[in-house]
């Protein structure tokens, strides 16, 4: 019952890689939308985007994380 | 669930997605002591030997004009030369060897952890929290010996309202611990999230119906994790750079 | 269903129990890793710092100079090229201007040779027509003189063939009044 518990539990946590979908697409999006207005200035910020996608995305490997351990430690 | 059922009733449908991150000893034995030669050992070695393949075997010529290998290496030397100077500014090219070191070796260990049956040594949280700690405790000592007690500027956000500054101060000091931590379990996450999720498909494959379907979403999946490979990597070196920016130029 | 149920469960607590669980969390391996991880570092650490990177930093030298240099070679050729044109475009210039100044000697040679032949022609032709006139002159004098001649005789002959006896001074009056009138 409770290695149950735990599964659906891990389901639960997958959520968060569905927001941090969300948030990385948002970080993407918005850098698309402000390269297509100001085109000269993109190349000098791809490294933000990176980072920004980079700092969205650790959220959601944290909530994996969590999947994980509630699949295999608990 | 129920297609597991299904699957386990016809005997052939058994996940073992994490069985490829198992350390084993390369010599037979049980015991894994601190001097062990293992898989780990192995594929970091093979890393060692690819880089040096790289970037001292391809260049020896030393050629004006150079082949393939000689310009790869080039590249990412170009690349990781050009990132730090941009990102933590002149006076972070005295660390170039040492986030070159960090950038080949991720780089090299993704790629190779791609090849099939191979073992992923970034996959283990044991070695992206020690690169992480590198980068945390040299960007720490950097910037305590450079700035001193102005180092500690960085927690003070001198741009806000006095009475915001204490609490901005907590919140800083939370993230800048917390930075190690998202730094390694990042790196080792995306890896091994990708390697296990191709094994959760190849398992799938067990079910003959399922098989095609399978098959392409690891070809798709592969070709992501070729992209996550390199931009993993990319990441943490960037990452690197900014947190010896604010360890060079604590201001904020 | 509900056995089948039972049974997956019992069937992935199984697979729990002889899974391992998450290998990168035994941590009994954790200190062999690490050993094995700063190895690998500290090596990849020396042979980049020691021979890969300043190897290709001097290969990327090397070859900005070159290019540097290639690049001042180019454009001191440049240079060298435009200056010819320059040469070539003067060059041309001064010979059509001199083209130019024979053609106009040349010209004005040529008018003073014709002036002074078209001068000659109308001296002589001014001359020629001076002497036919005379000439001309002449004949028509002589032409007269004949026509009194022819006339007197005629006159006289006309006279005697009347039957008249005429003599020579009224014909001749007769005829210089007629022919002059």
């Amino acid at each position: 019952m409770e290695g149950q518990l735990a599964h659906i539990g891990a389901g639960l946590a997958a959520i968060g890689s569905g927001a941090a979908a969300i948030g990385v697409g948002n970080v993407a999006g918005n850098y698309l939308a402000g390269a297509l207005r100001n085109p000269s200035a993109a190349a000098s910020q791809t490294a933000t985007l990176f980072i920004g996608i980079a700092f969205a995305e650790a959220l959601g490997i944290f909530s994996f994380l969590v999947a994980l351990l509630l699949m295999f430690a608990v | 669930m129920a297609s597991e059922a299904h699957g386990a009733e016809e005997g052939g449908l058994v996940f073992h997605p994490m069985d490829q991150f198992i350390v084993k000893p390369l010599f037979g034995g049980d015991t894994i002591e601190w001097y062990t030669v293992t898989n780990v050992t192995l594929w970091m070695a093979l890393a060692v030997v690819g880089i040096i393949a790289m970037m001292v075997l391809g260049t020896r010529r030393r050629a004006m004009v150079p082949n393939r290998t000689q310009s790869i290496g080039e590249l990412a030397y170009g690349f990781v030369y050009k990132m730090v100077e941009d990102v933590a500014g002149k006076d972070a090219v005295k660390f170039f060897p040492y986030i070159m070191t960090l950038f080949m070796f991720i780089v090299f260990a993704n790629f190779l952890g791609l090849i099939p049956m191979s073992f992923t040594t970034t996959s283990h949280f044991a070695v992206t929290v020690v690169l992480a700690l590198l980068v945390f405790l040299t960007v720490t000592i950097v910037g305590f010996v450079k700035n001193g007690a102005g180092f500690l500027g960085l927690f003070w956000v001198s741009s806000a309202p006095l009475a915001l500054r204490p609490i901005l101060a907590i919140i800083e000091l939370i993230s800048y611990f917390v930075r190690p931590v998202s730094h390694s379990i990042r790196l080792a996450g995306n890896v091994m999230a990708g390697h296990a999720v191709i094994k959760v498909f190849a398992g799938f494959a067990a079910i003959a119906v399922v098989s095609p379907v399978s098959v392409v979403a690891i070809t798709a999946m592969y070709g992501l994790e070729v992209l996550v490979a390199f931009i993993q990597a990319y990441v943490f070196t960037i990452l690197t750079c900014v947190y010896l920016k604010d360890a060079l130029h604590p201001s904020h | 269903m509900a056995t089948e149920t039972h049974e997956a469960a019992g069937h992935a607590a199984d697979a729990a129990a002889s899974a391992p669980g998450m290998p990168q969390l035994d941590f009994s391996n954790w200190g062999n890793q690490i050993f094995w991880l700063l190895v690998t570092l500290v090596v990849i650490y020396f042979v980049l710092s020691r021979i890969a990177l300043p190897r290709i930093a001097n290969v990327l030298a090397e070859r900005q100079g070159t290019i540097t240099n290639d690049i001042a070679a180019a454009e001191e050729l440049k240079a060298k090229a435009v200056e010819a044109e320059e040469a070539y475009n003067k060059a041309l210039a001064d010979a059509r201007a001199e083209a130019q100044r024979i053609v106009a000697e040349a010209k004005a040679e040529i008018q003073v040779d014709l002036d002074a032949a078209t001068a000659k022609a109308d001296a002589e032709i001014a001359a020629k027509a001076a002497e036919s006139e005379k000439a001309i002159a002449e004949i028509r004098a002589g032409a007269l003189e004949s026509v009194k001649v022819v006339a007197t005789e005629t006159a006289a002959e006309i006279v005697a063939a009347l039957g008249g006896s005429a003599d020579d001074k009224a014909i001749a009056d007769a005829i210089g009044t007629r022919v002059k009138g």
